[in-house]
């Protein structure tokens, strides 16, 4: 189950609603992805604390990228049940931004595929941040440790 | 051969548009034709193509390669590597 959008979402909810999809699963994980006051890129910068980070995206690839992975994950993984929420749109520090959940019969299936979901929304899902410091706004650049990341479970280039 | 060009993030502020229309002529096949045709159509899409950040190109939502083919009517957007999670 994906979802894209602006609200805030309510981490307990997601999770009893993850189980109740999962049936008889023994493991589930979930990962949150959290909106940092301080962003080290632009270590440089006289005053780098985000007051506004914005996140585009492009509708309709997006849908279909999350749909192509969570697919890939589901053929890699014994998994029961995924949950993916991706926000868009302005949000300040503190907030919740995604949050990826993965059920199976044992562990090592929820971790692995919670990660490599977690990987593949770092740098081939089409989103875009934006950081606002109150002193002018720009984009956030892209990290060669996180195109490493995905690049580590050798996804065939159709899912991307 | 007519494309519906869309432009993301980064890309789209500095071509000071989201979307577009293009009409390229018939030798125009591939998405290095016509990054070739629109940087000579525009000097801020052509910055954009020399740039040291990569120019990434996705065709009807599926991000491809510079050989990759174009038809009719195509979706082909252009933006930066992607910063999601």
């Amino acid at each position: 189950m994906i979802s894209v959008q602006t609200e805030e979402f309510d981490l307990a909810l997601e999770y009893k609603q993850l189980r109740q999809r999962s049936g008889d699963a023994g493991a589930i994980v979930t990962f949150t992805g959290l909106v940092r006051e301080l962003y080290e890129a632009g270590s440089d910068a006289v005053d780098n604390k985000i007051r506004e980070l914005t996140l585009e995206h492009y509708p309709g690839m997006t849908e279909k990228c999350l749909q192509d992975i969570v697919d890939e994950a589901h053929s890699r993984w014994s998994l029961l049940a995924t949950r993916i929420i991706h926000r868009v749109g302005p949000m300040r520090p503190g907030e919740e931004i995604v949050m990826v959940g993965t059920a199976s019969s044992h562990r090592q299936d929820a971790f692995e595929a919670a990660q490599f979901l977690m990987d593949y929304l770092k740098s081939r899902a089409p989103f875009w941040k934006k950081q606002d410091t109150g002193h002018g706004s720009h984009w956030v650049e892209a990290r060669e440790s996180d195109a490493d990341a995905v690049d580590r479970w050798q996804v065939d280039s159709k899912v991307s | 051969m007519e494309l519906k060009i869309q432009y993301f993030a980064s890309v789209r502020e500095a071509m000071a548009r989201e979307e577009e229309t293009v009409r390229p002529p018939d030798t125009v096949a591939t998405v290095a034709d016509l990054v070739q045709y629109l940087s000579a159509q525009d000097a801020s899409f052509a910055d954009l193509a020399n740039a040291e950040n990569p120019l990434l190109v996705a065709i009807n939502h599926s991000v491809v390669d510079r050989n990759a083919s174009l038809s009719e009517n195509d979706e082909v957007a252009f933006f930066p590597p992607m910063t999601g999670g």
